[in-house]
């Protein structure tokens, strides 16, 4: 079978089995999005950030 | 000139006319002979650019753009001469664009600048300008731990009340707690201030022309005013300042701070951190803002690509298909 066709027919066939992996799927890209994008934005601003310099000033219990 | 009608078309009334002529009088004979001539071949290649719409929207379009690219360029319309009763140094000196840490698409905010910023605004600004858009509790998780912010708030005395009895009472500043003004109302500050009003700093940086460039040459502007310059007693030059006159006297020095983390209080270090400081205070969103944009860019880029991909691939058999036509054999 073709990727396509396994694609139609584990995913796309039954309406049943379609909606759940919508749902899912984009639960799953969110998240995976939004870290990598945190990640992204992390290693640009280095060092900027008050999660940087938190360290410096909390006193540890 | 404005009106064309599409190349070629005097070309047809000519021959229309040239064929009809024959059978009509001598004046109308008239317009047959122009129009030959204006039909000759050497010279229609010529008359097809002049008189295509394609020329017309490109002149147009050159015309325009140009005017506008001068306006845009000195601020005036050519030939056009304007009045103005202000002098350039009476609307303020422009500020120099400075490199700030924050000032890119991508740059958020340096934290450890906004620190010092909350610093230098404590010890210097806050003796005469309010911050009423800022709680204690808006500077934790920023530039602050919560037991330092519960620590700085708990120096502060706050009117609460009424209790059982009816009377209000001083208590304990608490998280929740908005940072406290200087002076309980208008009045009393312009009385201590030979009647000007230190403007609350909450949004100052977004409601100043120039934003944060303005207020970091503000606070570092000041000199002896040129020669000639008039100057009222109580008042201070500073060349950025609409009007070069203002009522807060230079109040950043050298050392004026002393910084925890040991970064050298120098005025243009001060100036630079308080100015961070107050653009958080203005746009305190501004870290997620920038994030929250990168991932809409992002996002939307990939769905108009997708969007623009289907309606190609629906529109593929409109575009290519032919429709034949049988004529039917017999009628
Ligand atoms: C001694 C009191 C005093 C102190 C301290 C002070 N200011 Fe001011 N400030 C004023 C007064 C008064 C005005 C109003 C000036 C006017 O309208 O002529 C003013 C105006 C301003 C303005 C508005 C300028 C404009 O364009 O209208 C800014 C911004 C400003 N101050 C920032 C600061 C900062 C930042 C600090 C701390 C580093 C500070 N000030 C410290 C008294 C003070």
């Amino acid at each position: 079978m073709s990727l396509a066709s396994t694609f139609y027919n584990t995913l796309v066939k039954r309406n049943s089995v379609f909606v759940p992996a919508i749902f899912t799927g984009a639960f799953a890209f969110s998240i995976g999005f939004d870290l990598g994008i945190t990640k992204l934005w992390d290693t640009w601003n280095k060092g900027k950030q008050w999660k940087d310099i938190r360290a410096r000033y909390v006193e540890e219990q | 000139m404005l009106a064309r009608l599409p190349a070629g078309a005097l070309k047809n009334v000519a021959a229309l006319s040239g064929a009809r002529s024959t059978s009509l009088n001598a004046a109308r004979s008239l317009p047959r002979v122009r129009f030959a001539s204006s039909s000759a071949s050497s010279s229609s290649a010529f008359e097809s650019f002049t008189n295509s719409r394609v020329t017309l929207a490109s002149a147009t379009l050159l015309t325009v753009g140009s005017i506008a690219w001068y306006a845009n360029l000195y601020g005036t319309l050519p030939f056009i001469g304007e009045v103005h009763a202000n002098s350039p140094a009476e609307e303020g000196l422009h500020p120099a664009q400075y490199p700030w840490s924050h000032g890119g698409l991508l740059d958020s905010f340096d934290h450890a600048s906004i620190r010092r910023g909350y610093q230098v605004y404590r010890e210097v600004c806050a003796a005469c300008h309010s911050l009423d858009r800022i709680a204690w509790r808006n500077l934790v998780g920023v530039s602050h731990t919560v037991d330092e912010v519960k620590a700085m708030a708990e120096e502060v005395e706050y009117e609460d009340g009424p209790n059982d009895q009816g009377e209000m009472f001083q208590r304990p500043g608490k998280l929740s707690d908005y940072l406290p003004p200087p002076y309980p109302n208008e009045e009393a500050a312009r009385a201590s201030n030979q009647g000007a009003l230190p403007p609350d700093l909450s949004l100052i940086v977004k409601a100043r022309h120039g934003g944060a460039d303005y207020i970091f040459s503000l606070l570092t502007g000041y000199r002896d005013p040129p020669a000639g310059f008039e100057i009222r007693e109580g008042m201070n030059y500073n060349p950025y300042f609409p009007g070069n006159a203002i009522s807060m006297a230079r109040v950043l020095f050298d050392g004026l701070v002393e910084y925890d983390d040991g970064t050298p209080a120098t005025t243009s270090q001060m100036a630079k951190d308080v100015v961070t400081f107050l653009n958080w205070a203005a746009e305190p969103e501004h870290d997620e803002r920038k994030k929250a944009g990168l991932k809409a860019v992002i996002l939307f880029s990939a769905l108009t690509a997708i969007s623009l991909y289907v309606k190609r691939h629906k529109w593929s058999i409109i575009k290519s298909r032919k429709i034949q036509y049988n004529p039917p054999s017999s009628h």
